[in-house]
């Protein structure tokens, strides 16, 4: 009894924490996008625009939600949920930080934890596939059956990049594969898998330059085009909740997580992790505000002809190294 | 293909610039709380002067009615009473309204005015929600008698330029009125002028 009370206080405060870090990293990224195009960014709604995130999030509420007349009212109700579920559900089982007595920061330290990240966020999609073709409208079916293809193809390359981690943590434990980094970073022995990696989760993620899903000079707005009000909102949730799942992931795969670099550790950990995801966001922002979409077709034939070739190659490698060392 | 995408060294210029245009100063005027200077001569909102004794400088001649391109001025003259001199001359305008929305801000009244009356000012900011308020009546033009006499375009920098246009089209303003009064819009308004009419 007691245990589940301290699992569900700590999901509450998990829920807090990630639905504040999306309210406030839409605003980051919307202010850092103005830097960069010589604008301020919002700046009116509080002192450097603080409550932008607020004022967002009522105006989407007091907005009239409409149905489609063509649209499947289940399924269109449902999907906005699938995505924004399967987003929040990550978040139980990615760590933040270690104290020093070895407690684990996070709902449940699972064994298969980088599993089930996939696992979720590849169930995920189906929100954005259902939610177009549930819509009942061209625009968003093209939209999710543009999500589908691309989710599938550039999945395939970031399972692979991944795995070369875990043949080197040999764990499939988030917590494991962290600890397997205290002497050295995976972005060192396996730097074609982080680069792979970070390509692949902006395809995923459906962040530009790779957001055919949603592009707006071709399909109006994609698969969310017929969504208004609280279940666009709920879209939008999903998508920065994706974001911020992919840094925290390339940060414990890659960049060691909770663990200092140069020694630093008066500094916590979870410090750390929080400036190491940080900058995983700031350079989302970044390639949003340089790169213009790319082309679909051009979208693929990278995704199926160099990234899942080079992906292959680098866990071949990786594997044949491991087991002759 | 090969070659746009294995550009890296023109994907890593990319992220310079714009890393380096977000450090750069920003030119945005936010507005409301910081103004532009506008230039010594702007278009803006229309202003009826007076003397420095106080009378008015219109004397209803409707020159500017004529000279107004866009037909947004009405003037409807009267002679003065012997006993209550609104101006110097024989004449004044007992009305004078500017529709503020047909206006096109060209100046070509201030021009066309024999004795300085009508000025441009360089205020702009006119926004209401009824298009009635608009229309603006003396008692929104000219300038009260505590506010002085009003600027002159040629005590601005600049001065006036010598050469006032030729006024060829000649309409009186109750033709223009009448013409006015017809369209939707004149029949939408009709109810608020009433109100406003000076």
């Amino acid at each position: 009894m007691n245990e589940w009370v301290i699992v569900v206080a700590k999901s509450l405060l998990i829920l807090l924490v990630v639905i504040t870090t999306f309210a406030y990293s839409m605003l980051f990224e919307r202010k850092i996008m103005g830097w960069m195009q010589l604008r301020p960014g919002p700046n009116r709604v509080g002192p450097w625009g603080m409550l932008q995130p607020a004022a967002d999030a009522a105006k989407m509420m007091f907005k009239e939600d409409l149905t489609p007349q063509t649209a499947d009212p289940l399924i269109y109700r449902l999907a906005p949920f699938i995505s924004l579920i399967c987003a929040m559900g990550v978040y139980a089982v990615i760590p933040f930080s270690e104290t020093p007595s070895g407690s684990l920061w996070s709902v449940g330290d699972v064994n298969a934890g980088i599993l089930f990240v996939f696992a979720l966020t590849s169930i995920g999609i189906y929100g954005i596939s259902l939610a177009g073709w549930s819509s009942g409208s061209k625009f968003p079916l093209l939209g999710s059956v543009r999500a589908t293809a691309q989710m599938i193809s550039y999945e395939l390359s970031m399972s692979l990049s991944v795995i070369g981690v875990l043949i080197l943590a040999q764990t499939t434990s988030l917590r494991g594969i962290v600890h397997a980094q205290y002497g050295l970073w995976f972005i060192v022995p396996q730097f074609i898998g982080f680069v792979i990696y970070l390509v692949t989760a902006v395809a995923e993620t459906n962040r530009a330059p790779f957001d055919l899903v949603e592009a707006e000079t071709e399909l109006v707005a994609g698969f969310h085009t017929e969504y208004s009000g609280l279940r666009f909102g709920l879209f939008f949730i999903a998508e920065y909740l994706n974001m911020i799942t992919v840094s925290c992931l390339a940060t414990l795969l890659f960049l060691g997580g909770w663990n200092a670099p140069f020694g630093l550790t008066m500094v916590p950990g979870l410090v750390w992790f929080v400036l190491k995801a940080g900058l995983f966001m700031f350079f989302y922002v970044w390639l949003r505000a340089t790169l213009p979409r790319i082309r679909y077709d051009r979208l693929m034939a990278f995704g199926w002809k160099v990234l899942l070739p080079v992906a292959t190659l680098n866990l071949i490698v990786t594997a044949v190294i491991v087991a002759l060392s | 293909m090969r070659k746009n995408l294995f550009n890296v060294a023109a994907l890593f210029q990319g992220f310079r610039t714009t890393l380096s245009y977000a450090f750069r100063k920003k030119p945005t005027i936010e507005y409301p709380t910081v103004r532009k200077q506008h230039a010594p001569r702007f278009h803006g909102l229309h202003e009826l002067r007076r003397y420095a004794d106080g009378k008015e400088r219109c004397i209803g001649c409707e020159l500017c009615a004529i000279a107004c391109p866009a037909n947004a001025i009405t003037v409807v003259g009267a002679e003065n009473a012997p006993s209550d001199r609104r101006s110097p001359g024989e004449r004044y305008a007992a009305r004078y309204e500017i529709d503020e929305l047909r206006c096109i801000f060209c100046g070509l009244c201030e021009e066309a005015c024999p004795t300085d009356a009508i000025v441009l000012t360089p205020r702009f900011e006119m926004a209401d929600y009824r298009r009635g308020a608009f229309i603006y009546a003396k008692d929104r033009l000219l300038v009260p008698p505590s506010a002085g006499i009003g600027a002159a375009p040629d005590e601005r920098p600049g001065g006036i330029p010598s050469d006032l246009g030729a006024v060829t089209n000649h309409k009186s303003t109750v033709d223009v009125q009448a013409g006015y009064d017809a369209t939707w819009r004149g029949g939408l308004l009709r109810e608020d002028r009433k109100g406003l009419a000076g």
